[in-house]
């Protein structure tokens, strides 16, 4: 980034707070439609009946279920990456830390919902809390599906402190700069009285720090948790002691593809471009790569086992992927998740902007398609022959409607945020321009030059 | 409530507030009253380090977490005993100890999560809405701010000269002191 002043970056980064465009209105409208399409749907499965969705026996869990673990993936995206950049003390991380601490706090709401939404009766969600019904009965501890409420609900309320302490010193900048009075209260009652004092920022650093080494433990147990409502069933290609890292994995992977998408689309629309530079798409490109390669990896190991295994009821399902009824779907997510993805992220001129975001749509659809192939085929065809069939479950167009509106409602909700809220952390950004940072930037660059410098050194004399 | 009483300076760049800072000690002002407000941390430097900056958060975090895990066992151990009549089945313990284990888990850093931003709010005084605090809003164009709090009338000279001295693009005042 270029040296700004403190002046240019607060006009650069409120900009898209002041200013509303007629296309942004229309988009924030036709989205508006979307969800609440959704949210008619879902009004109409309340009304009618689970019947409306296309789950019946023995696939009783399919596309509702697959939202809910794709969701909970992509919430990996923020907290988790964020803090690991934080601990590791990456300055690159500055301009991409809060757009990725969105995606968790939006893409974690989504999911959360799914399960009530897969609910027949929605209005007895409150069963999974921990406390006992009016017959003295408790939650049955045991079901991984009460570990995912206490996971989940732990890993939102972590992420949403962790994205909203660093918020505190832009609200109070934003509440400043307020022309309307209405804003400026607004925005004094979120900035709780922030004045910028050095013990304020020495304990917000602190905090910080203590909540990135909090909150990665906790994201790498919130999806091994979602894993384990697979994998502590006796149900074909689920009961695996691969499933914890193998979705832990995904998430990552999922998470960081969707962090390129929701920056360059914030790079494009918010014109970002001079914050959001192409070194930043080219790291986080390389940790796609990085983590293709080990989505790669546990794919081979679980079908590689699986097969060496040869349990018939295993390897019913193995086949039905492979070369049966879901092998398009399997193909196709092997071809987004990895041949896609893997040369243009690994050969150094295709890593544009362009390239990843192309890889990072790849995945997206890809880690969708996983999600779906490991629910679905399984459940279709377990142990016994009874409920053996290929076509047990089409999805409905009320699952259909629905899934597209938490896409809508995920857009929505980041074109909202990104409307009243600073998208990238400006103080953050300003700090990231201290002699100390620059230094670092400085010497990053320098030793990108001196690479530059012999590859073309060694171009010329190869040409020679 | 009127605003404290106060003298300070506006200044463009860190070295000019950190010579700000050296000036302001020469002078014998003791550090409990002088007040520094940033729009970013300058860690690195002197002038943000006038007060001693030592924090038990991590200590208070690590408390918060055990006290949470060990409400989180005593829920999960209760969840599992609590039925009307609990049954022990196919030899299995009545309290599971990895389900019990999980819980604990996800409870003890909740707590430890929920701790480290009571801690820091309490010890930062947010949410503090009053009226009365020094502030300026043009801390949040970037300038950096360094005052003193309640100084004697008879020095009011000398320190905005060494304000002026060390850098400062405006010098203000609050409470008695309003320019």
């Amino acid at each position: 980034m270029l040296q700004k002043t403190p002046e240019q970056i607060n006009e650069d980064l409120l900009r898209p707070l002041g200013t509303t465009s007629i296309t942004y209105r229309l988009v924030l409208i036709l989205l508006f439609i979307v969800v609440a399409a959704g949210g008619y749907a879902f009004g109409s499965q309340i009304y009618n009946g689970i019947g409306l969705a296309g789950i019946q026996r023995p696939v009783f869990w399919a596309f509702y279920i697959t939202n809910f673990v794709f969701w909970i993936g992509l919430s990996h995206a923020g907290t988790l990456i964020s803090a690991i950049l934080r601990l590791c003390n990456a300055t690159w991380r500055r301009p991409v830390t809060r757009c990725a601490e969105v995606i968790t706090v939006f893409a974690l709401s989504i999911g959360a919902s799914f399960p009530v939404i897969h609910l027949g009766r929605p209005w007895l969600a409150f069963w999974l809390f921990p406390y006992p019904s009016e017959r003295g009965i408790w939650p049955n501890i045991r079901s991984p599906l009460l570990w995912d409420f206490f996971a989940i609900n732990t890993y939102l309320i972590g992420s949403v402190t962790f994205l909203l302490l660093p918020m505190i010193p832009d609200f109070a900048l934003v509440r400043d700069r307020a022309v309307s009075n209405i804003r400026k209260k607004i925005y004094s009652v979120l900035a709780l009285g922030w004045s910028g004092t050095p013990k304020q920022w020495h304990r917000l650093e602190t905090a910080m720090h203590i909540m990135a080494i909090a909150v990665i433990p906790v994201a790498v147990s919130v999806h091994s948790i979602v894993s384990w409502d697979f994998a502590m069933a006796p149900v074909p290609m689920w009961h695996s002691t691969i499933f914890a890292p193998y979705f832990v994995a995904g998430a990552i992977f999922s998470g960081i593809a969707a962090l390129i998408i929701a920056m360059a689309m914030l790079r494009k629309f918010l014109h970002l471009e001079e914050y959001l530079l192409p070194i930043h798409f080219e790291n986080l490109g390389k940790l796609l790569l990085v983590m293709s390669l080990l989505w790669v990896y546990f794919v081979a190991s679980e079908r590689l086992t699986t097969w060496y295994g040869n349990e018939p009821a295993d390897m019913a399902v193995f086949w039905m992927t492979q070369r049966g009824g879901f092998s398009p779907l399997f193909w196709t997510m092997v071809f987004c998740n990895f041949i896609v993805p893997f040369p243009l992220l690994a050969i150094k001129k295709l890593r544009t902007i362009t390239g990843c975001v192309i890889a990072s749509i790849g995945v997206v659809i890809g880690m969708w398609l996983e999600r779906f192939l490991i629910i679905v085929p399984s459940l279709s065809h377990k142990y016994l022959a009874f409920s053996w069939t290929a076509s047990a479950y089409r999805p409905t167009w009320t699952e259909i409607t629905i899934t597209v509106a938490t896409f809508a409602a995920m857009a929505l909700l980041y074109m909202l945020f990104a409307k009243f809220i600073p998208i990238i952390s400006v103080w953050e950004l300003k700090a990231g321009q201290h002699p100390a940072a620059t230094e670092e930037l400085a010497r990053l660059a320098d030793g990108q030059s001196r690479l530059a410098d012999r590859l073309r050194t060694q171009r010329e004399a190869g040409a020679d | 409530m009127a605003t404290a009483d106060s003298i300070y300076g506006l200044f463009p760049t860190p070295a000019d507030a950190q010579r700000a800072m050296d000036s302001l000690r020469d002078a014998g002002v003791a550090p409990a009253r002088i007040v520094v407000m940033t729009a970013q941390p300058f860690e690195e430097y002197g002038f943000m380090h006038v007060k001693p900056m030592r924090t038990n958060m991590y200590k208070i975090a690590a408390c918060g977490g055990i006290i949470g895990g060990a409400l989180g066992f005593w829920l999960a151990w209760y969840m599992q005993v609590a039925y009307p009549f609990p049954l022990t089945t196919g030899g299995m313990p009545l309290v599971a100890p990895w389900p019990t284990g999980i819980v604990t888990y996800e409870l003890t850093m909740l707590s430890a999560i929920l701790t480290t931003v009571i801690t820091l709010l309490v010890t930062t005084g947010l949410p503090s809405w009053r009226k009365d605090k020094i502030y300026d809003p043009e801390v949040s164009n970037g300038m950096l701010l360094i005052g003193v709090i309640d100084p004697a009338e008879n020095a009011r000279e000398d320190l905005e000269a060494r304000l002026q001295r060390a850098g400062a693009e405006k010098i203000k005042g609050t409470g008695r002191f309003t320019r």
